[in-house]
């Protein structure tokens, strides 16, 4: 497989991936492997996938310069501004994806893991869109944390269940909704929030968000700016991070994804199986998943997806961490210096990228930042914090 | 031909339907005893629950279990230290998940579980496509390797299934994690897709909880797992003795047949 190309038949990336399933989803996830192969393969599905994300999603997206921002950090920035894509992040590039192909499969129904409730609320969108009935499945610590966006995907026609099992947050959910999947597999579809579970989710995923990649590519050649020497991004589950890297693998670009400190799978993890992949896993001696502890509820995950394991292993990829304590001096940098308040998540990017600014990145260097989502959802969340520090 | 197949066997050789109650070891502080009592009652073999933290095929009460097994320290080498040391008269087959078993090891792991007597394992998130590494090391260390037919395995795959899996066929009733459920679900017709294939035993399990259940499943299959049901009344904190009528009522029901 070329780097970041089609996995094989087993949806493995190096010793990464696979396909770790109850049997009762086998069939299914081999029927979503040659449904989204042939879609993928059909230009009527590609097209009207561009087309939605076009008159619905708002794509494309711009990138933006970073003027006062290069200049704070003597660098020379630029943003993929997911931030203004619908719904004020990357998410809607998946689920415009992932619904269409629901449709496609004859299936009424999705079926989601939220952890912020930004997958949640983009999920709820497209599915509200093509008439799919919609149920998903957020951590209870998450539903408290970001109430606003639960009455959102309410608002949008979904059911929200809060889960109450293990840590009530995303890796919760995500069971709860593999739980879910098992008794209604004929007439639904799980829509995976990020580039993980079995195969063929990671793939399929990191095809429907390389959209931003591949977007970025040709408008920063349009801005005269080439290829950028870094392109870095946020990574929770990684599809963000994945969408743009994709655009930039074959290019010599260094790749970077910023993982939460207390969420860091490549930094501390290990190898093992957690919801359906093998990949990088926050766990314990004895092999049991340990809790994430993130500010952002977007990165509050003990696993990464398979494929960014994969490239850590072989290191055309880097990642790093940031701590909660430097993720709120990111977000405010990005709103003071250049109008734009990012989603917690997002701010960890910016905060590396202020970090490493005179250190890793010289002076002068071209850096690419993925703003994979807006603040608005956080701003609450933020004031609390800010007062607390005063 | 494995231990477990042999085993198995006679138990069908013998006219006799089996019972194979699950119970998570850990989940109590006596949890020995529990099994004991399962033994007493007119167990066939236990299904013996190891903690995974984030166990996918799993309803609550199994949750549940896990976590207070998981909170009282229980670990794959603790497990089979005392398992190890007892003999407890009949087969014992490990439930768990991949990552526990991935974590230590294939090999150590299945080395293990087999010193410790035990002589099946069930994986139900290890994808027959993801097979091969731990069948290998099962077959060669005498651990039978028990695979799932699901209400949702098409034909063609009921075959692939039913020839790799070892000791018996684990019939999925119903579409549906572990728990408590009415009627056979689709268990009947699950069964009879295996039946056709192979002539190996299969046991019906996923929601059987009663002793009707049971004596239902039964009439098709050539033996029953009972899991929730039980491990409700040990989360509970019922006696020993009544876990054992519990599992006595249930192998009353089988020999009805
Ligand atoms: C704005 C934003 N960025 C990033 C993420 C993390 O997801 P991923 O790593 O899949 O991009 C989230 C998840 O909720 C998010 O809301």
């Amino acid at each position: 497989m070329s780097t970041m190309g089609t996995p094989g038949a087993r949806g493995r990336f190096g010793e990464f991936g696979g396909r770790f399933v109850p049997e009762a989803l086998m069939p299914a996830c081999l029927e979503l492997e040659g449904a989204f192969a042939e879609a993928w393969a059909d230009p009527a599905f590609v097209a009207e996938f561009h087309d939605t994300l076009r008159l619905f999603g708002g794509r494309p997206t711009p990138v933006t310069p970073l003027a006062r921002l290069s200049e704070r950090l003597g660098l020379r920035v630029y943003a993929k501004r997911e931030d203004l894509a619908h719904t004020g992040s990357h998410k809607i590039n998946n689920v415009v994806g992932q619904t269409l192909l629901t449709r496609r499969m004859g299936k009424r129904r999705v079926i989601a893991e939220t952890g912020a409730g930004q997958h949640g609320v983009a999920t709820a969108t497209a599915a509200a869109r093509l008439g799919l009935e919609c149920t998903v499945f957020m951590g209870e610590v998450d539903t408290k944390r970001q109430e606003l966006n639960v009455f959102r995907m309410e608002l949008l026609g979904a059911r929200v269940v809060p889960v109450a099992s293990g840590s009530r947050t995303l890796k919760d959910a995500v069971n709860e909704a593999l739980r879910e999947w098992v008794t209604c597999v004929a007439d639904t579809h799980y829509c995976i929030g990020s580039v993980m579970g079995p195969h063929p989710f990671p793939w399929m995923v990191r095809e429907f968000q390389r959209v931003i990649g591949d977007e970025a590519r040709a408008q920063l050649e349009d801005l005269g700016v080439g290829v950028p020497e870094v392109v870095v991004a946020c990574v929770g589950g990684g599809s963000n991070a994945a969408g743009v890297f994709a655009g930039f693998v074959d290019t010599p670009a260094r790749l970077v994804g910023v993982e939460a400190a207390g969420g860091s799978a490549i930094g501390h993890g290990s190898p093992g199986v957690l919801h359906g992949m093998r990949s990088m896993l926050l766990q314990d001696e004895y092999g049991q998943i340990e809790e994430a502890q993130s500010i952002s509820a977007g990165l509050d995950y003990p696993g990464i997806g398979p494929e960014h394991a994969h490239l850590a292993a072989t290191g055309r990829a880097q990642y790093v961490a940031v701590g909660d304590d430097e993720v709120l001096g990111g977000l405010t940098l990005l709103s003071e210096t250049e109008g734009i308040i990012p989603a917690l998540e997002t701010a960890h990017a910016v905060a590396w990228v202020a970090r490493a600014a005179g250190r890793e990145l010289a002076p002068g260097t071209t850096v690419l930042i993925n703003l994979s989502g807006r603040g608005d959802k956080d701003v609450a969340q933020v004031r609390e914090m800010l007062r607390g520090d005063a | 031909m494995t231990s477990l197949d042999d085993r198995l066997a006679a138990v069908r050789d013998g006219g006799r339907h089996a019972l194979v109650p699950y119970l998570m070891a850990g989940a109590r502080p006596d949890w020995v005893r529990l099994f004991e009592a399962a033994v007493a009652g007119g167990a066939d073999a236990i299904e013996v629950g190891l903690p995974f933290s984030d166990p996918m095929m799993d309803g609550p009460v199994v949750q549940e279990a896990a976590l207070a097994a998981l909170a009282a320290g229980t670990t794959l080498d603790s497990v089979c230290a005392t398992l190890g040391s007892l003999d407890l008269g009949v087969p014992l087959i490990a439930m768990t998940y991949c990552n526990v078993i991935y974590h230590v090891g294939l090999e150590r792991a299945a080395g293990r579980l087999r010193e410790a007597g035990v002589l099946g394992a069930i994986l139900p998130d290890l994808a027959l496509e993801e097979l091969d590494e731990w069948a290998a090391v099962c077959d060669a260390g005498d651990l039978a390797t028990v695979l799932m037919v699901a209400p949702s395995t098409p034909v063609e795959r009921v075959a692939r299934l039913t020839a790799r899996s070892r000791g018996f066929v684990y019939a999925a009733a119903r579409m549906a994690v572990t728990g408590t459920a009415s009627g056979l679900g689709d268990g009947v017709a699950v069964v009879e897709r295996v039946r056709e294939v192979s002539s190996v035993p299969v046991y019906m399990g996923i929601g059987i909880a009663t002793p009707e259940q049971a004596r239902d499943a039964a009439r098709v299959a050539d033996g029953v797992i009972v899991g929730s049901a039980l491990v409700r009344r040990v989360l509970d904190g019922q006696s020993a003795e009544d876990l054992e009528s519990a599992v006595r009522a249930l192998r009353e029901a089988l020999d009805e047949m």
